[in-house]
Order: structure tokens, then C-alpha cells, then sequence
């Protein structure tokens, strides 16, 4: 039987100290950094600058009409037998962005994730025309992207049908900016090359590799990038507005015309979620990997 | 063909089993118009260590690859036991590999990692789990069972994915420059245990080096390689006591470049007359490649001058500027300490010696 080796190098204290590259926040700062007080200030104008009209907001759903006095009608409304009657076109609109993001963030898992990897590992010479291409729709206005799209859902319209859940193809288009970012980032950040190689001669299999190697080492980027493709596809108004879908944005703008707080509820509520989405994304890009198995 | 995978007994884990035969015949293989293997013919035998030795860029890694099946090869042979595996995938080909970087998957706890090669080899789990317990055991890392790899050092690293290699009983084990990326004291460390492990199992192991000194210490034989060819094949010995060409004994061990003269198929240097080793060279001028041990401090013979003087254990290594303005490192015994600008001479001991031609770069 073989004996132990001997003697084994100490393990390092912290973190391993041979040739691990510096991460981000231990980069050298350049410059003086600003002070206390002015780093405040910065904080305070710019959190000015999107908590007012959040406040405004929120200040406005409890005004009574034009009395100038407040009241919680406009909340408690909501919650009354009738309002599911009355609202029943938001909540389909809503129910309609739901699967909107979905098929979305299905087609970002199905068709950019699979495509990335399979540039970055095999065909690394394409790299450069895959991102080209993904960061080119931000660039596109949506109206001119609607022009273009028009003709193409009359064709989609009849072999689909015209269900709103057709809007998602797209949406996928509208998000590869940043799913593509978002998925890049960790991609760059793992050796993705080494870890399946080492995983085939191990006797994985191409789909194994993918499944049980990379994927869980590219669980926050695709996180990120279902993140942040949902909460494009709950704000986005000028597509689904031009091709005359239904969905959250365009209903809250129908509504507003009649009652202009639940509108703005609705638009709160909306605004919350993406906030809730971008806080877990901003989680997932400072957390470290600390599962210990007892 | 389907990997062979024969350990079920729990008492085999440590039983020595007999290595694959690797042959490889005429292998080429480019990238882009770039030779990266020229016609490589290698045989290892069952149980055998050897190393490819060579610069960066010869090929050695290419070949490494073409076994383990990352790389396809263009045309030739690639033949595991008495099996041409050419069109074989890298996941059938059982094998276990080392990498230069580390691998261990970032995800998956030192235990999982040497685990990961059983599970896809269906190993039911508490089997599994024993002989991945029972290899981290060979490489001394049990206790680090449940770390990650990036509470790990490099050396522990590497030990790991070493023994995630080895827990299959692998046909052949690959390794990949596997030291390059540790310290000195690690890295010596760290091979003899590699050379431990392999004899003690007697895995057929083809082992990358671009380290003459590592090659040179691990291997039953070593492959000099140049331009994707193999120049020399044969024992650490052999390689530095007869090598077959200048390269060869240019690269493994120190070598004194001497200007000479090639007369009658001898070398004349300085008035002495010694043997060529290697191919035979046209009579003229060449440069002679001569070991520091093959030169001694004299009482007499050709005159030069200390530059340095350095203590390295047991020997000691002394520069010394001949009469003729060439350089030569001087291997002697540690008690003799002489200093720098100090006046002495030099003889040679009469060994083989190998030859350049003149004014030819390495």
C-alpha cells in the first residue's frame, strides 16, 4: 500500500498564494480618493435623482383626486372583489410579460448560452463577430427595429398565430447586450478549456461536460443574464406598443387614461421587482463560492 | 470501443496492475501549415515512464495530446494496447491526465473531484467514495477532503488532480508539464512522488517536461524533441553520456562550447585529441560541446583566468576565461575554493566530446 506523502506543504491561511491572479477590487487605485463628505454628496444627488420621482410616486397613489387632501383608496381598491373585474386587462397584460420573460430567458438559455461556449472553446477566431453581433441591437433604436420587425411578424403571425408570446422572439434580440455581457464576464473568468478537457479525459462526455462542469461554474453569469433579461422584457413599451401586443408597459399606459394611480401602483410594483432582480444580480456578482459540506 | 475499467475488488485498489503498450507510428499533425509533429515513431512499454523533453514549440505537448485524444492527428498510428485509437474520444480512451494549469473543478470539493471519474465510470457511491478516500490517502490530502480548490495551494492542487487521474486505474497517465506552475521545492517534491505512485502502480506514464533535471530524474527514458521530431530516444544515461547530436547534447546537461578543429574524424582542442560523439562531420573547423566534469583544475596546462567560483553542495561550479578569451564552467571537488582574478590552469580529461558547426545557432 502506498504510504502518504510526506511532507506535505501547508495549506495557505486564507487564500492560495501561488499565482492567482489579483481579482478586480484588489486592483491598484490611482488618484486621491474623494472624501467622506463628498463621496456623501455624489451619493446624495444621485440618489436624489431616482428616489424623487419614486417618491413622487408613491406621494401621488394616496392623493384624492384634485382635493389635495390623501387618502388609501387607491390602494385598498385594489384588493376588493371588484377590481379583478375591473383591472382583468392589466392582470392579463401582466400574466403576458410573466411569459414574455420566460420564453426569453428560455431562448438566452437555449440558443446565446450554448452558442457562447461553443465559440469560446472551439471556434475562439469568432468571438470577436458573436459579440459584434449581440452588441449591435443596443444600438438599433426599437422603432427602427419595429420597421424591420414588422414584416417579419406578419409571417410569424401566420405560421404562429398571434399570441403575445411571439413578442418574446423579439426580445431576445433586445436582450443580447446584456445577456451576452453578463454570460461573457464568467466565461472569461473560468478556464473554461482546461476544466472540460480534464472533465473528457475523465470519461465525460460533451453533454456532461456542459451539464455538470460548466454550467454550475456559470451559474451567476447566466443568473445575471436571466436577471436582467427579465427585467427588460417587463419595461420594454415601444415594441410590443408599435406591433399592438399586450403587455404590462402598454396596459399601464391604457389605464392610466382612465385611473391614473393604480397605473402608477402597478408601475411602482414593476419598478420594485426589477430593483429586487438587479440587488440579487449585484449578490451574485460579490458573492464568493462558501458551500462547505459538513 | 468502450473503456476498460476491471477494478471491483476493494483489495485490487493498491494492486500493482500492468500498464497499457503505447505505440505511436509516423503521427503528423499541423496546425495552419505549422509541423507541429513530423513522422513520430514511439513505443512505451508496459509500466514505463518516459518523458518528451524539448524546447517550446517542439511538438511535445501536441504529442501528449494526440494520445489523450484533445488533439486528432493527421496521419500515423496512435495504438493502445494492440488497439489503434485514433478514432477513439478522449472520454473512451481511459486515460488519466495531468494538466499544466490547475483543474480541479472549481464547484466540486477535493472528495467530489477525485470522485468525478468513478461516477462516470457508474461506480456505485459508497465504492466510489472509498477509493476516492483511498487514493486521496496516496497523494496525503485526506484531511483536505471537503476544501475547494481555491482553499488549496498549487502543489496541493496538483496533488489532487493527480490523484483524480490515478483513482480510474487509467490505462496510461498523461502529464502535462504538471510542475511547471510550482515552486522549486515543491516541484522536486512533488515528482518524486509522481515517480513513487507510478511505479507503485505500474501505470504506462508519458510524462512533458520542458526541464532537462526533471526529465532527467523521473524518467525510465527520455525523448529529446526538436521541430516535431524526436532527435533521441533512450535512457537518462545514455542521452547524456552519448548523445546522438549536438542538440541533444547541447540540451540535456551543461555543455562548454570550445572552438575547435575536426581532423581525421577527431576533435582537436586545445592539443588534445578527443572522440566525436554522434554523426561524423566533414574535417574543419566546429564547436566542441564539452561537459564541465570532462574539465579539471591543473597543475599545468592551458592558461585562464577566475571569474566567479560557486558552491553548490557537493561540488563546486568555477567560470574560468582561457588565454583564448573563451569561457568555460569547470566542475571540481569543493575544496579547492579559487577566487576570482586568480591565475590558474586547465586541462582536459580526454571524454567524448560532441561538435557544432561553426557559427550554427541553436
Amino acid at each position: 500500500m502506498a504510504a502518504p506523502l510526506s511532507p506535505v506543504e501547508p495549506a495557505p491561511a486564507s487564500a492560495p498564494a501561488e499565482r492567482r491572479p489579483k481579482s478586480a477590487n484588489q486592483a491598484v487605485r490611482i488618484g486621491a480618493e474623494p472624501s467622506t463628505v463628498a463621496r456623501r454628496l455624489i451619493l446624495g444627488i444621485i440618489g436624489g435623482i431616482f428616489l424623487i420621482p419614486v417618491i413622487a410616486m408613491i406621494e401621488f397613489t394616496f392623493r384624492n383626486g384634485l382635493a389635495g387632501d390623501y387618502t388609501t383608496s387607491h390602494w385598498t381598491g385594489l384588493f376588493t372583489e371588484d377590481s379583478a373585474r375591473t383591472y382583468r386587462g392589466l392582470y392579463q397584460a401582466i400574466e403576458n410579460s410573466l411569459v414574455l420573460a420566460a420564453v426569453t430567458v428560455a431562448i438566452v438559455l437555449v440558443l446565446l448560452l450554448p452558442t457562447m461556449v461553443l465559440v469560446h472553446m472551439q471556434f475562439p477566431r469568432l468571438k470577436r463577430t458573436l459579440e459584434f453581433i449581440c452588441i449591435i441591437p443596443i444600438t438599433v433604436p426599437a422603432i427602427v427595429l419595429v420597421v424591420g420587425l414588422a414584416p417579419v411578424y406578419s409571417v410569424v403571425v401566420q405560421v404562429l398565430g398571434g399570441s403575445t408570446w411571439t413578442l418574446a422572439f423579439a426580445y431576445g434580440i433586445t436582450v443580447l447586450p446584456y445577456a451576452y455581457r453578463a454570460i461573457q464576464g464568467n466565461l472569461d473568468a473560468i478556464p473554461v478549456k482546461t476544466l472540460s478537457e480534464a472533465a473528457s479525459t475523465l470519461g465525460a462526455g460533451w453533454l456532461t461536460v456542459l451539464w455538470t462542469i460548466l454550467l454550475p461554474n456559470l451559474r451567476r453569469g447566466v443568473l445575471a443574464a436571466s436577471f436582467i433579461s427579465i427585467a427588460v422584457v417587463l419595461g420594454e413599451f415601444t415594441i410590443a406598443s408599435l406591433l399592438n401586443r399586450r403587455n404590462l408597459q402598454t396596459a399601464l399606459l391604457q389605464v392610466s387614461q382612465s385611473d391614473p394611480w393604480v397605473a402608477v401602483i402597478f408601475a411602482l410594483a414593476a419598478l420594485a421587482l426589477a430593483f429586487i432582480l438587479l440587488l440579487i444580480i449585484g449578490r451574485l456578482g460579490s458573492a464568493t463560492p462558501s458551500r462547505r459540506k459538513s | 470501443m468502450t473503456a476498460t475499467f476491471t477494478m471491483t475488488g476493494p483489495t485490487a485498489t493498491h494492486t500493482p496492475t500492468a500498464g497499457a503498450t503505447v505505440q505511436l507510428s509516423a503521427v503528423v499533425k499541423a496546425f495552419s501549415g505549422h509541423t507541429a509533429l513530423n513522422s513520430i515513431d514511439l513505443e512505451v512499454a508496459p509500466g514505463e515512464l518516459v518523458a518528451l523533453l524539448g524546447p517550446s514549440g517542439c511538438g511535445k505537448t501536441t504529442a501528449l495530446r494526440s494520445i489523450s485524444g484533445l488533439e486528432s492527428i493527421d496521419s500515423g498510428r496512435i495504438v493502445i494496447d494492440g488497439v489503434d485509437v485514433a478514432d477513439t474520444p478522449t472520454n473512451k480512451r481511459d486515460i488519466g491526465m495531468v494538466f499544466q494549469a490547475y483543474s480541479l473543478f472549481p464547484h466540486m470539493t477535493v472528495l467530489e473531484n477525485v470522485e468525478f471519474g468513478l461516477k462516470m465510470r457508474k461506480v456505485a457511491a459508497a465504492r466510489r467514495r472509498e477509493r476516492a478516500l483511498e487514493t486521496l490517502d496516496m497523494v496525503g490530502l485526506t484531511k483536505h477532503r471537503d476544501r475547494f480548490a481555491h482553499q488549496l495551494s498549487g502543489g496541493q492542487q496538483q496533488r489532487v488532480a493527480l490523484a483524480r487521474a490515478l483513482v480510474t486505474r487509467p490505462r496510461v497517465l498523461l502529464l502535462d508539464e504538471p510542475l511547471s506552475a510550482l515552486d522549486a521545492k515543491v516541484r522536486v517534491q512533488l515528482r518524486e512522488e509522481i515517480r513513487r505512485l507510478q511505479t507503485e502502480l505500474g501505470i504506462t506514464t508519458v510524462f512533458v517536461t520542458h526541464d532537462q533535471e526533471e526529465a532527467l530524474a523521473v524518467a525510465d527514458r527520455v525523448a529529446v524533441m526538436r521541430d516535431g521530431r524526436i532527435e533521441q530516444i533512450g535512457t537518462p544515461e545514455e542521452l547524456y553520456a552519448t548523445p546522438a547530436n549536438a542538440f541533444v547534447a547541447d540540451f540535456v546537461g551543461l555543455s562548454n562550447r570550445m572552438p575547435a578543429e575536426l581532423v581525421d574524424g577527431q576533435v582537436t582542442l586545445h592539443g588534445c585529441s578527443l572522440n566525436l560523439l554522434g554523426d561524423p562531420m566533414p574535417d574543419g573547423p566546429v564547436i566542441a560541446l564539452v561537459r564541465p566534469e570532462d574539465i579539471a583544475l591543473s597543475a599545468d596546462g592551458i592558461a585562464g583566468t577566475v571569474i566567479s567560483s560557486s558552491f553548490l553542495g557537493s561540488l563546486r561550479r568555477t567560470r574560468v576565461r582561457l588565454f583564448d578569451d573563451t569561457v568555460v564552467a569547470i566542475q571540481h571537488e569543493v575544496e579547492r575554493h579559487p577566487l576570482p582574478g586568480e591565475a590558474v590552469t586547465v586541462r582536459l580529461k580526454g571524454a567524448p566530446v560532441s561538435a557544432l558547426p561553426p557559427k550554427v545557432k541553436k
